[in-house]
């Protein structure tokens, strides 16, 4: 068996085995099998992804021949997405037992077959080359995700479950709303074949249309401001190990989707042109990076801080798409891998915490950063990697960003970038002040430090964040492929 | 086989291992890890080693050519003789700190590009403050500290300048620098306050005397000589080099007569030899070169030598001022004997390491015909002798008896000052080996009669000077005000007044400001704080507006057409 045929294997393991997961009883299987399937998925993903890198992948599924059967078409864009899916979930799960046991100890059997399903949704919608198997992974990775927020225990999760509901449906609606549109123009749903067939009839108001709906759906799912309004409550109250698996995910996988309408199939010089979409994206982009760190400079839980900060990080992608350029995409891809990293990093070390100090308010911190001090200098060194800080991974994206608004003369954009930088180092300086600067108010209950499975996992992700801040052969070489992939055109020798 | 492997890399490592270790381990790694890394130079390859690409920048860790061999060979000498002469000294945060000093040297002169070439010049100070710190006193921590300032702004200004070189001519490789404007003079400015070129060489007399006894040796050898090799590289044959390093020597020199500690002494010497070196460095021939090398390398071998005398005279009488001391010769005659080999290498007498190497400047300057230049590099070797061969010699180990009874040196200082003082005198007697190691063909020879007539007449009619002046060159315990004095707050008379009217409007400022600050804050806060406006959970509702907004701009937008 070749590793084409493998290829389907790594949405349908997670598939397949989230009926299982269902099944079993108490509280180690489930979490053992769900692991050894995400394991199994990554594995997969990571031999793809060289195969990938050069040419693109296709495989028809029951052997029906495309554009009448599904197919999976897999260049290096979606592989290098599919990889860090894959393997946030399996770097995220030696991390969830410890924590999850602890935030919902019953049934757990449930929570992690809703979870393999999120994930299998998520890489489903990434390796699909069907318009209308996108949808349908993306309605089963949302309706999953829902449920696992609303597993939270603070009740307000599920006020925040019940609103990412609708604007998640919202979202996916005015999604299929534009497929269908697209569906009748050109009778097709094979991505690539709609590619082709687009050119004949793109100078009708129905393609039109249906462009910008795609791109409001997905903008809802994506996060981008002013579109962001369900992610900072449903991270903050959905459960520890959730938020961890959502941040460095869920957005990524909806703004690859977008790129691949705004560039497979619609070519990047009709969606530039006929929408004002560069323009429109750079300014979102830019209101995103800026209200996003502007309003976590001011939150008082951590939890909730981050997620505004996450709307940041997304603002710093969508301004690398906007720019229209080999770099600029390049790096959009970096800043989507390299967030990822670093976000989960940060949950992470902020789940450890939650974990011993149930609260989450940074005056409640004061201090604990002499009683945990492994669990904050973890935080302290992912929030230097998403600070910018040189030999860290967040370095390396904004570096490419700079590049990219430099080659695009843009140089107040090098400017804002610096600036929303700054603004980082305050956010996550108020934390670090508040956990070493500070002393441990008097009578607070003393905290011991988090159990080592929770902590390694954390110290392996902030051990990446560092290895791909210096040996950047992986990410760089995977992204400015995946952007070769997209644009269509050899990006030449990137520095 | 491994073709190349970092010899910073086995001191590294040799640094963090250290800490772990206790006891006879820790002294058997201490040489031992010293001598690890002297046979990593001895395997060194000529070539480009260890090249990697970093963010599109092409780095060298290891540039092994005949320049740089030859420093990384003194370097890993001196170390192995420091490392002996440091057995007895129980911290390990000193040990662990020269070993790092000594492979950030050791990288950085074998660093092939800016880059490299800047990390680890960074890494030198911060290693290397330690040793000063380590003398564990109020006055050696505040010395530390303006050591620290001053090789920041030094390290700053080298960064700035590697930026801009980078900006103009898009590479990194260090080779001579030959664009004119800012990046020639930034990186010339940083290489300069290391070679502690006058005025930039206030740091040097003010820290080394404060260091810990063994951790001069290190800082004696490493900084300075570091600092030549990267003006060797970048800058040979730039003119104010030239005149800036005879200037160097003979200012050394002065302030080392009028100095009284005699470490302060050793550290003006410091000074007035590297200015023999940057001299060179600034004449740019062939000989000078080969000058600048060779002076460079016996330096280190005497220079280490005198102050590791000095620094046992301290150990054993707790003295360090010229003052105290005196007919020291009677109760440590190794010491005194050792010291004396290092004294005659430094005045150049024939026969000793210092001769082979400074002729070869001085001649180089004759036969460049720089007449002003020959003189002035003639004259400071007087000045030597008769700061350190008589004055310094005279008044520590000869003269009336203090009255000090100390012991001999322990075994393992004399031992390494016995390997020192045996290298100056094989490399007195048999320079070739020293000359095959120049980076340039060397054909030279210093003994020749003309020579060392003149060198013997010039120092022994100096001795005859001392003698006649004797009581008039008595150290005497004052202080001599040099540059550092602008910042050590010397003249903070002149400064107060200035400072009390600048506090009050500073105070008067800050209120005003402070209170605006706090008022735009309390704002900022209402508005945008926990519960401001942007940071509010919005209705459901709205956020359906905004994504019915959204999506009518874009289809107005897109219709339109």
């Amino acid at each position: 068996m070749n590793l084409l045929e493998w290829l389907p294997f790594i949405v349908l393991i997670p598939l397949i085995s989230s009926g299982i997961v269902a099944c079993l009883p108490g509280r180690f299987w489930p979490w053992a099998f769900t692991l050894l399937a995400a394991l199994a998925s990554a594995v997969i993903a990571a031999l793809v992804l060289p195969e990938a890198m050069g040419s693109e992948l296709s495989y028809p599924f029951g052997n029906w021949q495309p554009p009448i059967g599904i197919e999976y078409r897999v260049d290096a864009a979606n592989a290098f997405v599919a990889l860090l899916v894959a393997g946030m979930a399996a770097l995220a799960l030696p991390w969830a037992k410890a924590s999850v046991d602890q935030e919902i100890p019953e049934r757990q059997g449930a929570f992690y077959a809703l979870f393999l399903m999120a994930l299998a949704g998520l890489l489903g919608i990434t390796l699909s080359g069907d318009a209308f198997n996108i949808f349908v992974f993306l309605e089963i990775s949302s309706l999953a995700t829902y449920a696992i927020i609303a597993h939270g225990r603070d009740r307000r999760a599920l006020l925040a479950a019940f609103r990412y509901l609708i604007m998640g449906t919202v979202g996916a609606t005015f999604l299929l709303i534009g497929i269908a549109f697209l569906y009748m123009m050109t009778g097709t749903l094979n991505l690539a074949d709609m590619a082709e067939r687009l050119p004949e009839v793109s100078d009708t108001r129905a393609v039109r249309a249906g462009l910008a709906f795609i791109i409001v759906g997905l903008g809802l799912k994506l996060a981008l401001l002013p579109l962001h309004l369900w992610l900072p409550n449903a991270y903050t109250y959905a459960p520890h190990f959730v938020t961890v698996f959502l941040a460095g995910t869920a957005t990524k996988v909806a703004l690859y989707v977008m790129l691949r309408f705004i560039f497979t199939v619609f070519s990047p010089d009709y969606s530039f042109v006929v929408l004002p979409l560069s323009s429109v994206l750079m300014v979102l982009a830019v209101a995103g990076m800026f209200a996003g760190s502007w309003v976590a400079m001011f939150q008082d839980n951590i939890k909730r801080m981050l997620a505004y900060s996450s709307v940041a990080q997304v603002g710093y992608m969508v301004l690398g798409v906007s720019l229209v350029s080999a770099i600029g995409l390049t790096a959009a891809f970096l800043h989507l891998f390299n967030h990822a990293l670093m976000k989960t990093a940060l949950f992470m070390a902020v789940g450890c915490l939650a974990y011993r100090a149930g609260s989450l308010k940074i005056q409640s911190l004061q201090g604990c950063g002499r009683e945990m001090p492994w669990t904050m200098t973890a935080f302290a060194l992912a929030g230097l990697s998403i600070i910018g800080v040189p030999t860290t991974a967040g370095f390396i994206s904004k570096w490419y960003l700079i590049l990219a608004a430099v080659e695009a003369q843009s140089w107040w954009l090098v400017g804002l970038i610096v600036i929303t930088s700054m603004m980082a180092v305050y956010y996550i300086w108020r934390v670090i002040e508040a956990a070493w600067m500070t002393e441990r108010p008097e009578g607070a209950t003393r905290l011991k430090e988090a159990p080592l499975s929770l902590l390694i996992p954390t110290w392996v992700l902030v051990a990446l964040n560092f290895y791909f801040g210096i040996d950047t052969r992986l990410t760089v070489g995977a992204s400015s492929a995946a952007a070769e992939a997209l644009l269509g055109v050899p990006t030449g020798g990137l520095p | 086989m491994i073709e190349f492997i970092h010899p910073s890399l086995a001191l590294f490592a040799g640094a963090l291992l250290l800490p772990l270790l206790r006891g006879q381990l820790q002294k058997i790694a201490l040489v031992g890890i010293p001598l690890l890394g002297l046979a990593l130079i001895a395997l060194l390859q000529p070539g480009q080693h260890g090249q990697f690409e970093f963010m599109g920048m092409n780095l060298v860790l290891g540039r092994v050519d005949a320049l740089s061999m030859v420093f990384a060979w003194v370097f890993g000498i001196i170390l192995v003789i420091a490392a002996i002469y440091a057995l007895h000294v129980r911290d390990w945060i000193q040990h662990s700190a020269a070993l790092g000093y000594a492979g950030s040297a050791l990288g950085a002169v074998l660093a092939g590009d800016l880059l490299t070439l800047y990390v680890f010049w960074e890494l030198m100070v911060i290693t290397s403050v330690w040793l000063i710190w380590r003398n564990d006193s109020g006055v050696s921590f505040r010395a530390g500290m303006r050591y620290l300032i001053i090789h920041a702004i030094g390290g700053v200004l080298l960064l700035a300048g590697v930026v801009i070189y980078y900006q103009t001519t898009g590479s990194l490789a260090f080779d001579a620098i030959e664009v004119g404007g800012a990046a020639f003079w930034f990186i010339l400015l940083a290489f300069m306050i290391n070679a502690a070129v006058p005025p930039l060489h206030a740091w040097l007399a003010d820290a080394y005397p404060e260091a810990t006894i063994t951790g001069a040796i290190f800082l004696s050898a490493l900084t300075t000589k570091t600092a030549v090799y990267t003006l060797m590289r970048g800058y040979p044959g730039t003119e104010l080099l030239m005149w800036m390093g005879a200037i160097m020597t003979l200012y050394g020199v002065i302030y080392a007569v009028l100095a009284n500690d005699i470490r302060r002494i050793l550290a003006y010497h410091i000074i007035s030899q590297v200015g023999y070196m940057v001299c060179a460095v600034g004449m740019g021939t062939v000989m000078a070169m080969n000058g600048a090398a060779s002076h460079a390398f016996t330096h280190i071998l005497y220079k280490a030598l005198l102050f590791m005398g000095a620094g046992a005279v301290i150990y054993m009488t707790g003295k360090s001022r010229l003052t105290d001391l005196g007919g020291l010769y009677r109760h440590m005659p190794w010491t005194f004997l050792f010291f004396m080999v290092g004294a005659v290498s430094i005045a150049g007498f024939p026969l000793f390491s210092g001769f082979v190497s400074k002729t070869m400047i001085t001649e180089a300057a004759a036969m460049d015909y720089r007449s002003i230049i020959f003189l002035m590099l003639l004259m400071a070797p007087a000045g030597t002798f008769l700061s350190i061969g008589l004055k310094l010699a005279w008044f520590t180990f000869l003269d009336r008896d203090s009255g000090l009874r100390p012991k001999e040196a322990p075994a393992n200082m004399l031992l390494a000052m016995g390997l020192a003082a045996f290298l100056c005198f094989a490399i007195g007697v048999y320079p070739q080996p020293l000359y095959a190691l120049m980076p340039n063909p060397v054909d030279y020879n210093a003994y020749n009669i003309g020579l060392i007539l003149k060198e013997l007449q010039l120092l022994l009619f100096t001795g005859l000077a001392f003698f006649l002046a004797l009581k008039f060159v008595r150290g005497k315990n004052v202080m001599a005000l040099d540059v550092d004095w602008l910042y050590r707050g010397g003249g903070k008379w002149l400064v107060v007044a200035l400072r009390n009217s600048i506090t009050a409007v500073n105070r008067q400022t800050r209120v005003h400001v402070n209170a605006a600050l706090g008022r735009y804050g309390r704002s900022v806060d209402r508005r945008h704080g926990r519960d401001g406006k942007l940071a509010r959970s919005w209705p459901t509702g709205s956020m359906a507006m905004w994504t019915a907004i959204l999506l009518a701009s874009l289809l107005v937008f897109g219709i339109r057409n």
